[in-house]
């Protein structure tokens, strides 16, 4: 099998300056949902840098969470429809002939990545699943499921750097990465024990980099579900650490870590009274806002603890821009 | 429309049952058909509820409109030689030599109750009422279920992504014959879920249609008040009269 880290970097950023690169984009059901602000601020961001992600006409559930058991392939059926799609997509024109499968959920991006990487390894598993899918065409093994953040890292940050406008300057900025982007490393993006793909782009846009060990540390995942109380703690860790560092603010990738590390902030304040909310935000958030491409792209209200307050206090944001349509 | 009379008729003998006035002699082709694993010799130009009562049968429930609509006839059916489990409406599939069937009449699915009035539009009215749409593997059996050529699949993704409006364009010609919640490894009840999903969109996500709104004044105004009730005062003669000659109004 082929790596798909060793994917070459085609050449983004040249084609932005001309025309827009159109790479085919797979959005997952968070992104549509609890999730829409990490979907708009990534579209936005994306369409500021020359770059269209193009939704799947057609697509259904990642999957969720890849199957490990050996003789268990029905839950690979999804992803590998999914995969389907962007043959279908080509085939009616619709992607260039473009291979790369855009992900900005990083549980849609495990699971899809793992999904193809097993039927790759293992072509009698595709051959089953193929089968079993006897309407649909046959995979071929031909997509690249890819991160938003591959393609940022492609472009550059001399790239990034040249469209912005509002520098986010004094922002402390702590990187989180959780574990689906980086984990296991045979599909992760960067190196699973100290990742840093993150920190060009976000020096990029001007803000401190407030690196630090806990960035990988496990948010509690699904057990948020169980045992809210037992999550909370170990988000507690991880934001008073950052905060520690010098974090204004974290940024991560993955809706299931902004929920546990954002939404359990409630939970920690109960537990903790001295504890002080610091906000949770997708990196796309913050890009949007340094290109200026305006709040209107953030939906700062579907964020738990509002970052608008400390955005706004670095001069980040104009107060008023949420103030008046708060009221 | 001055053919309507003529088209009235068709579509009444077309719904006539054919096992009367047919003279067995004059039936030049015969197939052999097994409902509920017993053989019969029908007519191969039937479908399978003509041929049922062909057959004997006297359909009383799995019968209603006999026109492809109503979803009453759901049936199960397997071709000869063939391994797979098939599904079709009885009154909108022809019989075929060595065909096995049987009639599902009810799917005693579960229905959840709600008020319309008070529920969030957002995706998470399904998992509220419909927590297993998130339990879809994604393996389309429910699609290969309806006879309707539905992507039942798809409008399951589509509830579960929030989207009402393409919910709504994927299922509306559901008829709710249940084949799909039948075969559902996850247990979905799909049509369920889908009317829940019409009922929000058409209440909170579709535009107020303005020829509606215009004609609801004028009936409240009272402008159809006198031909109502010169309609109810007509004898059954008037009355056929006057359906024969009418015209459809454009949807606007």
């Amino acid at each position: 099998m082929t790596s798909e880290n060793t994917n070459s970097p085609r050449a983004v950023g040249e084609a932005s300056r001309s025309k827009k690169t159109r790479l085919p984009y797979y959005p997952g059901c968070t992104l549509k949902t609890t999730a829409k602000n990490l979907e708009d601020s990534a579209l936005a961001t994306a369409e500021a840098l020359g770059i269209e992600l193009v939704e799947l006409p057609r697509w259904n559930c990642c999957g969720v969470v890849t199957s490990l058991t050996d003789d268990d392939l029905m839950h690979h059926v999804a992803p590998i429809r999914n995969l389907i799609r962007v043959q279908e997509m080509n085939a009616a024109g619709l992607a260039d002939g473009e291979t790369r499968l855009v992900t900005l959920c990083s549980m849609c991006f495990n699971t899809l990545k793992r999904s193809n990487a097993r039927v790759r390894e293992r072509p009698e598993d595709l051959t089953s699943l193929n089968d079993f899918m006897y309407l649909e065409e046959d995979y071929d093994g031909s997509v690249e499921v890819v991160h938003f953040l591959e393609i940022l890292a492609d472009l550059g940050a001399e790239e990034i750097g040249r469209r912005v406008k509002t520098p986010l300057t004094g922002l402390g900025v702590a990187p989180y990465y959780g574990c689906t982007l980086l984990r296991p490393k045979e599909i992760g993006i960067d190196d699973p024990e100290r990742p840093t793909i993150q920190n060009d782009i976000l020096q990029a846009l001007g803000a401190e980099l407030i690196d630090n060990p806990y960035k990988t540390v496990c948010c509690g995942s699904y057990q948020t579900v169980q045992d809210k109380h037992a999550v909370a703690e170990l988000a507690h860790g991880i934001l008073t650490h950052a905060r520690a560092a010098g974090a204004d603010v974290l940024t991560t990738f993955c809706p299931l870590c902004a929920f546990n590390l954002d939404n359990r902030q409630r939970e920690i304040v109960e537990r903790h009274p001295d504890f002080e909310t610091i906000p949770v935000l997708y990196a796309t958030q913050l890009m949007a806002l340094a290109f200026g491409l305006g709040p209107e792209s953030c939906r700062f209200d579907l964020n738990f603890v509002d970052p608008r307050p400390m955005l706004s206090s670095k001069g980040i944001m104009k107060e008023e821009a949420w103030a008046t349509r708060q009221a | 429309m001055g053919n309507q009379t003529g088209m009235m008729e068709r579509i009444s003998e077309s719904t006539r049952s054919l096992t009367t006035g047919v003279d067995t002699k004059d039936v030049e082709h015969w197939v052999m058909i097994y409902i509920m694993g017993r053989g019969y010799r029908v007519p191969a130009d039937l479908t399978i509820m003509t041929a049922m009562e062909f057959a004997g049968y006297r359909l009383i429930r799995s019968c209603g409109c006999r026109q492809g609509f109503c979803g009453a006839c759901a049936t199960i059916f397997r071709r000869e030689g063939e391994y797979k489990l098939e599904s079709a409406l009885a009154c909108q599939t022809r019989v075929e030599d060595g065909m096995s069937l049987v009639q599902i009449p009810f799917s005693p699915a579960d229905a959840a109750s709600y008020d319309i009035a008070s529920e969030a539009y957002a995706y998470s009215v399904f998992s509220k009422h419909y927590p297993e749409v998130a339990r879809c593997v994604s393996c389309n059996t429910c699609t290969k279920a309806c006879p309707q050529d539905l992507e039942v699949m798809d409008y399951v993704q589509s509830a579960i992504k929030g989207d009402f409006g393409g919910l709504t364009e994927q299922s509306f010609d559901c008829i709710q014959c249940g084949l799909c919640a039948i075969r559902c490894p996850a247990e979905i009840v799909q049509y369920n879920v889908a009317q829940l999903g019409r009922r929000m969109y058409g209440r909170y996500g579709s535009p107020e249609p303005a020829h509606l709104k215009a004609r609801i004044a004028e009936i409240e105004e009272g402008k159809f008040d006198e031909a109502l009730d010169r309609l109810a005062g007509a004898s059954t003669e008037e009355l056929e009269k006057l359906y024969a000659a009418s015209e459809r109004e454009s949807d606007g």
